[in-house]
């Protein structure tokens, strides 16, 4: 095997092009897991049936099929209900969508853990369900699941390369694609697997200081 | 610990305007059970505005749930409890008597202020907002008119110098005054006390009793309070009601219900006791 140097500068522009992807689709789809999550997780307290079980079913289905399966249904199914988006917006709502029904579990253990009385305090203070959410219970939960949801965005950013497969070329697309008119896989693999370390190391750390700051 | 022996003005503020020893909380064949248990037995009993008086009894004998249910934290099963003459876990509509919704609840709850064995204050609020968060959010009270009101409340219960400490920076004591001054906030006509002072070291306990005995007597405020503390039911209270079972088996004066009671239950109870 022969490294090249001059691959790895030819494969730059088009690396560059992958890493825009690759944040775009995961700062943007973890918005969306960490909103949506909550909104799953919330309704999953309802008092009203109607909606804790179709929020249950929901978020069970998609949590228990494979990225790669709800990606392709996005980007080739919606189209038939003239739902049209382009590849890349496609890619950040489906792993914003999976990785929500993943957020939920953490915040519901969030928010399981925060004790019963707090719930008592507010009746006890008469304070309204909206008032009493946003106040006491979600500021005690988030805190202590942040680590936890930071996990999940490193999780996200290793699933990332699979929106590639609906055409959103992110690092590893642009990787295949440079290779299949290079013929040269090493350089570019090796440069963009070093990529995912430089992105994913930092969010490591800084997941590891908030745990530190927030989880007392 | 100082507490300030005369009637403050935020606890005279805290009164409830008329004292005229009508019926304020009314209990009618309440039952209360979980599954087969049978927690309160065809329960009737009731408290005149102003009086203040303690629950004793075994535990599981069911003086807690009265507090719980008057908070609506749980529902009767059968029968109806009355706040102020007006229905506190059901509602009337068209005439008819129906399970309560939470917006009426809420209603009728504002009126009654309760403090907990474990405090609940809020662990992500500062003392102040603690006791301003449910007079601004819930009674529309304006945020400076909340915070003056919360500062002389502290005074009351001897901690103004700690209004900008988060709770767990205080002692048990300091939690549960804080706890007392953020329930009074609400100007409640009735005050619920449950075992307020279980969860705390003994040499803490002292300075919660005083604080409730001030406002006791400086304010006529109803009091219902569950406790396993003799000395200050014998202080505070107008009658004591001894449980047993899920029923008053024996109610009176303290002076009565202490040092001659009728009941061989009671005898036993406060034998084991005191």
């Amino acid at each position: 095997m022969q490294w090249d140097w001059s691959a790895v500068g030819d494969f730059m522009p088009r690396f560059w092009d992958g890493v825009l992807v690759t944040l775009e689709a995961l700062v943007l789809g973890s918005l969306i897991a960490f909103a949506l999550g909550l909104v799953w997780a919330m309704a999953q307290r309802s008092p009203l049936k109607a909606v804790r079980w179709p929020v249950t079913a929901i978020t069970e289905f998609i949590r228990n099929t494979p990225l790669l399966v709800q990606l392709f249904f996005l980007f080739y199914v919606l189209p038939e209900w003239s739902v049209t988006l382009s590849a890349l917006t496609t890619g950040i709502i489906g792993l914003g969508l999976h990785y929500s029904t993943y957020t939920a579990e953490v915040y519901r253990a969030g928010i399981e853990g925060v004790p019963e009385g707090q719930w008592e305090a507010c009746t006890a203070l008469s304070m309204p369900r909206g008032r009493t959410w946003s106040a006491v219970i979600l500021p005690q939960a988030i805190r202590r699941v942040v680590p936890a949801l930071g996990n999940y965005v490193i999780a996200m950013l290793k699933d990332s390369p699979q929106i590639a497969a609906i055409g959103a070329l992110e690092m590893l697309g642009q990787a295949r694609q440079f290779t299949a008119t290079s013929f040269q896989p090493t350089e570019p693999i090796t440069v963009i697997g070093i990529a995912f370390i430089v992105i994913a190391y930092p969010a490591s750390l800084l997941t590891r200081a908030l745990e530190r700051r927030l989880v007392r | 610990m100082s507490v300030d022996k005369t009637p403050s003005a935020a606890a005279n503020e805290a009164t409830n305007p008329a004292v005229d020893g009508s019926e304020l909380i009314r209990f009618d064949n309440v039952t209360k059970r979980y599954g087969s248990n049978v927690v309160l037995d065809n329960l009737c009993f009731d408290v005149a505005s102003g009086k203040h008086v303690t629950l004793i009894g075994p535990s599981g004998s069911g003086k807690t749930t009265i507090l719980r249910l008057l908070m609506t934290l749980v529902k009767p099963e059968e029968g109806t409890i009355k706040v102020a003459g007006e229905y506190l876990s059901h509602e009337e509509r068209n005439g008819k008597l129906v399970p309560a919704g939470e917006k009426h609840s809420r209603e009728v709850r504002k009126k009654i202020g309760m403090v907990f064995q474990q405090f609940n204050l809020f662990p992500n609020m500062k003392v102040l907002r603690n006791i301003t968060e449910a007079p601004v959010h819930v009674l529309g009270m304006g945020k400076d008119e909340a915070e003056q009101r919360a500062r002389e409340l502290l005074e009351m219960v001897g901690l103004t110098e700690h209004l900008d400490k988060y709770p767990t920076q205080l002692s048990g004591g300091q939690q549960q005054r804080v706890a007392i001054a953020r329930a009074l906030a609400m100007r409640p006509q009735v005050l619920l006390l449950d075992e307020v002072t279980s969860a705390l070291d003994p040499e803490l306990v002292a300075g919660v009793l005083d604080v409730l005995r001030d406002i006791a007597h400086s304010t006529d405020i109803t009091m219902l309070c569950v406790t396993h503390e003799m000395n200050f039911a014998r202080d505070i209270s107008d009658d004591v009601l001894m449980f047993d079972a899920g029923r008053v088996i024996e109610s009176g004066s303290p002076e009565k219900i202490f040092s001659d009671p009728e009941h061989e239950r009671t005898r036993e109870f406060l034998s084991a006791v005191l």
